[in-house]
This record gives structure tokens, C-alpha cells and sequence, in this order.
């Protein structure tokens, strides 16, 4: 009988392993070293970040080396493995926490009733006060309405593709949506501007054309559109077909078995879709600046006149050359971010209610 | 309420590969049949066939003649969820409604078919779970999920959901096949009881249970792989088991085959 010797695979089942406190051990003694290095060593004319990046350079090396001295090559490659996914989980955090820092910490200084309560009107880029009350009305009108047309659309194409659509119909509508998620959203703007704010606009303004909300909502409808679908096409393909045929075998007929079976089983990932896409259309700027023309006051008709928004007034006030409109973008832009993450949290517990106990 | 099932020259195709030929048998009201057969045979097709589960997949197609007591159906004008509600299906694993409560999945059929009445529900859910052999287990909990039950619980809120619209035939795919030997054991008695009110056909690998549960038994077989499948032998379960006609099915109960 032969036996097959396989490399670094003994009889032993037990291994030498490095001891608990080994790999701390040598993080800081790799933070240590690349301090020394680069402060007092002069070398390059570093600071903390580049400090940062040599130490996990060091550490990565020292673990490998001391590792593959006292455990062996697969171990040794199972712990730099293990280190490097744990830094790429750090380095992809960082902006986020960059982003939620700088906002919060720049944002604050004027989230006071002022801003809640007060527009721009008669207030000048260089005055003190002045709020984003407007601009708040006009993002949740706007992002609003373009969700109650883009959703029920949205979720009725993708019922369209996943439950109905057979053939050439449903490949092409498919294709035309990831068409449609590529569309830069200027160019959603320049059509609602061409199809809507100079023409359709026209017909009910007495030959006018003319910037409104109700615009913005249908370029954000564009843009919505195709992120609505995906993610509930996804969603839908993902309810097994045990479901759907349990249901047709009880005489229930293919509609009701959608709307009841289907679509409930498919909700908090379809929830889960929706908001991304609000999250999105409620950031936008270029289209939005493009058809509802912008606005220092507040305007509730969001189906005439100019109006406002936040991603407008940041704009706006980030561009303004004066030690009080800054202050005023970096508020409505925390306003903004708190918005849709409320939005997000609310609708997750909501989705999660309607799920079973 | 049983119904009398009359196949003639059933051949089902799934867009051009044929899936089975000329299938022509009756099955009584009131009695259970079983089906059996190597895999890929043909019986589970020829059972969707029965209650039109088959047309779910595209390209599928149905030619000859099915009738429920003599009503075709077939027939162009027949409507298809009302062929389903007079033939429930089990399926092989239990796939209760992962939304719905135990109460809300027996009632699915009902209540979504716009039964509204409260009471009429209490007592169609009672009846059927109690005819299921379910009802003291859950009694207590109806508004929990469904689908936190165990496999034969699963199974059984399964054929309660299906008995609870009171169809004429139950139609049964593999049943046990995804259960332990209690829970099987549970069905089996389950379907012994249930055959006094329903038509039953069962398609099983297991021929024991065949033997055990069904009153006439019909042998499914393929000549080669890529042929269609046909009907062998069908007659009484103790015919078929023990003196049977065609040599492939004794050579397929003894296990020499398949």
C-alpha cells in the first residue's frame, strides 16, 4: 500500500498556533515602528494618514512572516487573508463616517427654529437669518409626488415582466429599463424641460410655458422609474413558484394571487427598493435646477410658479461668497440626509409590522 | 361530492418534447389512486394535467380527453381557476403562505376567493383542520405564521388549506416525500379518512405506501430515456402488488427495474 504524503498536511491533527495576544502584539508594534519611521526617521514629510497606511503595510508583512515561522503557509495566508478583508471593511466605513462627521459637525451650528419656520424671501446671501422652510416644502412635494407616480408604475412594470411578460415584449421592456438606469439625469431634466415645462405646460397656462414643481416630480419620475423596477423585478423573482402554484391549485385566480400572495411575500425587499430610489430622486440637483426654476419664498402650489428645493437651496447657498450662506447649506444638506434617513427607518419598521410575529 | 375522473388518450407536451402518451384510465369517486413509476415516467405530469397545474409552465399543452363526471375540462370556455377549485393539488413540500397566519392559510382559498363572513370562515377553518388532524395542535395559536410549523404540521395545514374549499378531488404530488416516517404516517391515516369524501390520486416513490394507502394502483413507465411515458397497468392495489399482468411491473415492484 502507497501512501499519499500531502504537503503540510501531517498525521497530527494539532498545529502550533500563535498565541491570543500575538497578532496585537504585533499591530502595535507595527504602529510603534511606522511612527518612528516616519516622524522621527524623517522619512517623506508624512502625518497620521500616511502613518495609518505604512503601519497595516508593516503589520501585514510582520503577520505573514512571524505567522508562517511558527503556524505554516496556509495559516500564515489565512490570517493576512483575514486582515486584509477586515481593513477594506474599515476603509470602505471611512467616508461614510467622514461624510456623517463633516455634516453633523458643520451642519448643527444653524439648526434652529429660524430655519425650520423662515424662507429666503428678502433675505440676501449676506444677511444673517433666513431659513429653508420653502426649500423643505418643495423637496417633500416633489419627491412626493414623483414617488406616487413612479411606485405604482414602477411596481406594475415589474409585475408586467415577472408575472405576465412572455417573449419579445417583456425582453424589450427589460432592456429599455436598464436603458433608462443609465440616462444621466440631466438629460431627464432637458426632456421635462423640452416635453413639460415648454410644452404640455403651455396648454394649461394659457399658451405659457413655465417652471413648477410638479415638473421636478416628473423628471425625479425618470429618474425613479427604472431603480423601482429593477428592484422589484428582483424582489418578485426571488418569491419561489411553490408559492404561486399553492395558490393557483386553491381555484385562486392569477391577479388575487399577485396582489395577495406574491406582492406581500415580496414587500420589505420592494420597500427596501423604493427607498433607495426616494434617497436618490431627493439628492438631485441638476434636473431639478433645470424645470422648478428655484425660488427665495415659499411656494405650496407645486403645480404652479417657481419653487424650491433642498438639493436647490444647497446649491445655491454652497456658491454664494459670504460667511453666512455656507452655514446655511451645510444645514439644509444635514436637514436632507436626516429626512431620508427617517424616511428609510420608517418605512423599514413598517414593512417589518406587516411581517408576522 | 367526489367526482369520477375519466382520462382518454391524454398525451401532455411541454412545447415539443412529449412528456407522456396516450394515457386513458378512470378513477372512481371516493377511492384513492395511487400512481407509481421510475422518475421522469410521467406521473406527476399526467396528475398536473388533471387539475391544468401543467399550463403554469410555458409551451405546456394538453391533447385528448379529461373529464370531471363527464364535463370536459378542456373545453375552450371553461374557466380554469374554476377546475382548480374542484381539483385541489397537494404539492411535494409544504408550501404554506409565509405572509399569512395558520388561520389566514386554511381561509386562503375562501378568503380570496371573496368569502368576507367571519363566521363562515371561524367554521370553515375548524371543520378543516379538524379534517386534517391538525386542530388540536394549533388551536390555540391560528394567528401565528404558518410557516413557523413543523414539516408534517406544514404539510397537513397544506391539505387542510386544500379540503377547506371543499373540492371534489384531491390530487397529491409526492406528499411524504419531504417528511420524517411519523408525520408520514400521520398523512397516511389522513388520507385513509379522507378518501369517505374525496377523490384521491397520489403520485409516491415509496410502494409500500402505494400498498398501504390505495385501493387501485397504476403502473407509469418510459421504454428510454427521451420517450414518452405511458400508462402500463392500472388495476386493483393487491392485483398490482401481488399478480400482477405485465412483466415490467413485477419486475418494477420487485425491484429488478427502475
Amino acid at each position: 500500500m502507497t501512501t499519499i504524503s500531502t504537503p503540510g498536511i501531517g498525521t497530527d491533527l494539532r498545529g502550533r498556533r500563535l498565541p491570543k495576544w500575538a497578532p496585537w502584539a504585533i499591530a502595535a508594534g507595527a504602529a510603534v515602528l511606522s511612527y518612528l519611521a516616519i516622524y522621527l526617521g524623517g522619512l517623506l514629510d508624512g502625518g497620521w494618514v500616511l502613518t495609518a497606511v505604512v503601519a497595516v503595510l508593516l503589520y501585514l508583512v510582520l503577520l505573514a512572516a512571524v505567522a508562517t515561522g511558527v503556524e505554516g503557509s496556509r495559516a500564515a495566508r489565512n490570517r493576512v487573508a483575514t486582515s486584509l478583508i477586515y481593513s477594506a471593511f474599515v476603509l470602505a466605513l471611512l467616508p461614510l463616517l467622514s461624510v456623517v462627521y463633516t455634516l453633523v459637525s458643520k451642519g448643527v451650528s444653524r439648526i434652529d427654529a429660524d430655519f425650520f419656520t423662515h424662507s429666503m424671501n428678502g433675505i440676501t446671501a449676506f444677511d444673517a437669518n433666513g431659513g429653508a422652510y420653502h426649500a423643505m416644502i418643495g423637496t417633500l412635494e416633489q419627491v412626493g409626488l414623483a414617488a406616487l407616480i413612479s411606485v405604482p408604475l414602477g411596481v406594475a412594470a415589474a409585475v408586467y415582466i415577472v408575472e405576465y411578460g412572455r417573449g419579445k415584449l417583456a425582453t424589450a421592456i427589460r432592456f429599455f429599463v436598464d436603458v433608462m438606469t443609465g440616462i444621466p439625469s440631466i438629460i431627464a431634466g432637458l426632456f421635462v424641460l423640452a416635453f413639460y415645462v415648454f410644452g404640455m405646460y403651455k396648454f394649461f397656462n394659457h399658451g405659457q410655458g413655465g417652471y413648477s414643481g410638479f415638473a421636478a416630480s416628473l423628471a425625479l419620475v425618470v429618474l425613479m422609474l427604472p431603480t423601482v423596477t429593477r428592484s422589484c423585478e428582483e424582489m418578485l423573482r426571488l418569491v419561489p413558484d411553490a408559492l404561486r402554484e399553492g395558490s393557483y391549485a386553491l381555484g385562486i385566480a392569477k391577479w388575487k394571487t399577485v396582489m395577495r400572495v406574491v406582492l406581500p411575500t415580496a414587500l420589505p425587499g420592494i420597500v427596501t427598493g423604493v427607498m433607495l430610489a426616494v434617497a436618490r430622486a431627493a439628492g438631485e440637483t441638476a434636473p431639478v435646477l433645470l424645470v422648478s426654476g428655484g425660488f427665495n419664498s415659499i411656494n405650496f402650489n407645486p403645480f404652479s410658479g417657481n419653487q424650491s428645493s433642498l438639493a436647490i437651496y444647497i446649491w445655491d447657498q454652497a456658491g454664494a461668497a459670504s460667511q453666512y450662506a455656507p452655514a446655511r447649506a451645510w444645514s439644509a444638506a444635514l436637514t436632507l440626509v436626516a429626512f431620508v434617513l427617517t424616511l428609510t427607518i420608517v418605512a423599514k419598521l413598517l414593512a417589518r409590522r406587516s411581517k408576522l410575529k | 361530492m367526489a367526482k369520477r375522473i375519466e382520462a382518454v388518450g391524454v398525451t401532455a407536451y411541454y412545447g415539443t418534447f412529449k412528456a407522456i402518451e396516450d394515457i386513458t384510465m378512470t378513477i372512481e369517486p371516493r377511492s384513492v389512486t395511487a400512481l407509481i413509476g421510475p422518475s421522469g415516467c410521467g406521473k406527476s405530469t399526467f396528475l398536473r394535467s388533471i387539475n391544468r397545474m401543467h399550463e403554469v409552465l410555458p409551451g405546456a399543452r394538453v391533447e385528448g380527453r379529461l373529464t370531471l363526471d363527464g364535463n370536459d375540462i378542456y373545453e375552450r370556455n371553461v374557466d380554469v381557476t374554476a377546475v382548480r377549485r374542484n381539483i385541489g393539488m397537494v404539492f411535494q413540500r409544504p408550501n404554506p403562505f409565509p405572509t399569512m397566519s395558520i388561520f389566514d392559510n386554511v381561509v386562503a382559498g375562501l378568503k380570496l376567493n371573496g368569502v368576507r363572513k367571519k363566521s363562515l370562515l371561524d367554521d370553515a377553518a375548524e371543520k378543516a383542520l379538524k379534517s386534517a388532524n391538525l386542530w388540536d395542535e394549533v388551536k390555540n395559536r391560528l394567528g401565528k405564521p404558518g410557516a413557523g410549523l413543523s414539516g408534517g404540521q406544514q404539510q397537513r395545514l397544506c391539505i387542510a388549506r386544500t379540503i377547506a374549499v371543499q373540492p371534489a378531488v384531491v390530487l397529491m404530488d409526492e406528499p411524504c416525500s419531504a417528511l420524517d416516517p411519523i408525520s408520514t404516517g400521520a398523512i397516511e391515516d389522513l388520507i385513509f379518512e379522507l378518501k369517505n369524501e374525496y377523490t384521491i390520486i397520489i403520485v409516491t416513490h415509496n410502494m409500500q405506501q402505494a400498498a398501504r394507502v390505495s385501493d387501485r394502483t397504476a403502473f407509469f413507465s418510459i421504454s428510454q430515456t427521451g420517450d414518452p411515458g405511458r400508462l402500463i397497468e392500472h388495476d386493483v392495489t393487491s392485483k398490482i402488488f401481488t399478480n400482477p399482468r405485465e412483466k415490467r411491473t413485477e419486475d418494477y415492484i420487485t425491484g429488478r427495474f427502475g
